[in-house]
């Protein structure tokens, strides 16, 4: 019985190990429905793996292997290595690093991982292999984790400096977090060490805030963050503040809490402020509006002082990761373009929740340019799924490959998308 | 102790099978009315952080459909209504990062009414909380 099974099972294995040979990766075939995504005409996606994990930031190494950063340690690994069969399917090779986090970043034969505290970095050999999985080095320590907010997102420039991203352990900075009618605490305390993006050295050992530096502040919680590289700009997504109508039913009321305030994008130099908590950025009126904690009225404008969005999304939808394209497998529109993940609202309700998609945004020499689309949509599973907030998967990590695949990563069920476009 | 268990199941049991469940002893009446303010205090406070499902928010907001906190100890609930929950506590094995503010503003028996609901709406099955119950967690804070 055994023997007779076997043979149409190897017969398989070499005919399709002869079609692999004849296989480079953009010629990877998507999965008939696509994952599950819908997608503009000409894209596909492979769902390269479900890891039963919360997968957060993902980097994918020019062999192709993919390091995924797990929001809490699965087996007590908490970056999890996926080896893709030629097919694009990944299986799990290994794990190393038992914390749990969010940020992971690769570059300069390094791997770049944060817990909620703490930054660590891995020698890679020339295959991007690490090295020396139990034993990084630790280069950052003692960052301020609250209950919210605690997430550590990273990157790095190209003149050997790295930034984190320390959210504010607050939703407006009250004086009771998100109580009905607190006032803001004068000359919010939380801005010294958090709620903002620090800078230190990507190459030494144990620094914390002494040896940082405090590069830009008043941003509430990043999780998204890239570094342009057209004109050389650290970029941010911030997560705007929560329960305008909860805490203010007087002068918002549900709608307007479920629109505003916008999700920003923020175009960030040295010594930035963007203004959290004092103001917040409302996108209709085009206007950065003084925070009702703050003695705000929906209307009174904030200090000038404050820095402009570069571009301003509807509120609540959670911009957890953003990547500059530039890769040469999309079409030439995409090519230095941000996509941004978008995990999905909760604090819409009542009214519909919002996001579950990947969006792109159009730039041209290195500023936003043009209006942004949704790119990848439906994982949330269906409208109503997104609509009650109940989404199947949940978008949160971007990667790009070296064939210019776009890879995204989902935190509810620890999906690992591939995005390919072979409409050539 | 066997037989305990089987009385409590039977009157759960009948009590499920009719519409208007009645009081098992002493605790205020689920009625039609406290039902109805109980949602529209729940849809004002609660709606907005525990959904309209009463499924919370994956690691933040925490579900209180058939959870201990809510089908529990009555004391407990009704301390985290009047005090907050910022302590980062497990619930039933699992955390959630937003805090819950103080709802003391709330009166005695706006809270019973808002708890009464939500012991007895999304799937859940418990006794009605009262004002006087609320009352009493509320001076023995003091």
């Amino acid at each position: 019985m055994k023997k007779i099974l076997l043979i149409p099972v190897l017969l398989a294995a070499s005919v399709s190990f002869a079609l692999y040979a004849f296989k480079g990766a953009s010629q990877l075939k998507p999965d008939a429905d696509n994952a599950g995504l819908k997608l503009p005409e000409g894209f596909g996606a492979i769902k390269v793996a479900e890891l039963g994990a919360r997968a957060r930031h993902l980097v994918v190494t020019p062999q192709g292997d993919i390091y995924v950063k797990l929001a809490r340690p699965k087996d007590e690994k908490g970056i999890l290595v996926l080896h893709p069969d030629n097919e694009g399917k990944a299986q799990v090779t290994g794990g190393f690093g038992n914390y749990g986090g969010t940020g992971i970043y690769m570059k300069n034969g390094y791997l770049y991982a944060s817990s909620n505290q703490e930054v660590f970095r891995y020698k890679l050999n020339d295959k991007n292999e690490v090295i020396n999985p139990a034993q990084p080095e630790k280069i950052i320590t003692g960052l301020k984790m609250g209950r919210q907010h605690e997430t550590k997102s990273l990157v790095l420039d190209n003149d050997g400096n790295i930034y984190v991203n320390i959210g504010a352990y607050s939703n407006s900075c009250q004086e009771q977090d998100r109580a009905l009618h607190s006032v803001g605490m004068p000359g919010c305390p939380i801005l010294d060490s958090a709620g903002g993006i620090w800078q230190f050295k990507a190459d030494k050992l144990n620094q914390s805030y002494a040896e940082g530096v405090r590069y830009a502040t008043g941003l509430r919680n990043v999780v998204g963050l890239d570094w342009n590289q057209q004109n050389n700009q650290l970029f941010v997504m911030q997560h705007g503040r929560d329960n305008l109508a909860s805490s203010w039913p007087e002068l918002y009321n549900n709608k307007e809490s479920a629109e505003l305030p916008a999700e920003c994008l923020y175009a960030l130099k040295k010594g930035d402020n963007a203004g959290w908590p004092y103001m917040y950025y409302d996108q209709i009126q085009h206007k950065k509006i003084v925070a009702p904690e703050y003695g705000g009225d929906k209307k009174k404008e904030a200090d000038a002082k404050f820095i402009e969005p570069a571009m301003a999304y509807p509120g609540h939808m959670a911009p957890n990761g953003l990547l500059f394209y530039t890769g040469s497998m999309f079409p030439e529109k995409y090519k230095n373009g941000a996509f941004i993940a978008f995990h999905g609202s909760w604090n819409r309700a009542p009214e519909p929740q919002k996001g579950y998609f990947v969006v792109f945004q159009p730039f041209k020499d290195g500023k936003p340019s043009g209006d942004w689309e949704i790119f990848a949509d439906n994982f949330s599973g269906s409208p109503e799924k997104a609509a009650s907030g109940r989404a199947d998967y949940r978008p949160c990590g971007l990667a790009q490959g070296a064939d210019g695949s776009l890879y995204v990563t989902d935190d509810s069920k620890g999906a690992v998308y591939r995005i390919l476009y072979n409409n050539k | 102790m066997i037989l305990l268990i089987l009385a409590t199941g039977g009157i759960k049991l009948s009590a499920q099978t009719k519409s208007k469940p009645k009081p098992a002893a002493k605790p205020a009446l689920i009625t039609a009315a406290v039902m109805a303010n109980g949602k529209k205090i729940y849809g004002q406070y609660c709606l907005a952080c525990h959904m309209e499902d009463g499924g919370g928010v994956p690691n933040m907001n925490p579900p209180l459909s058939k959870t201990s906190y809510v089908l529990g100890d009555k004391t407990r609930l009704i301390k985290v209504v009047l005090n907050g929950l910022s302590d980062g506590a497990e619930i039933d094995g699992e955390t959630y990062t937003n805090v819950m503010a103080p709802h003391n503003f709330l009166k005695d028996q706006e809270i019973a009414d808002v708890l009464t609901f939500i012991r007895n709406s999304y799937g859940n099955k418990a006794s009605a909380v009262s004002a006087a119950e609320v009352k009493t967690v509320r001076a023995a804070k003091k």
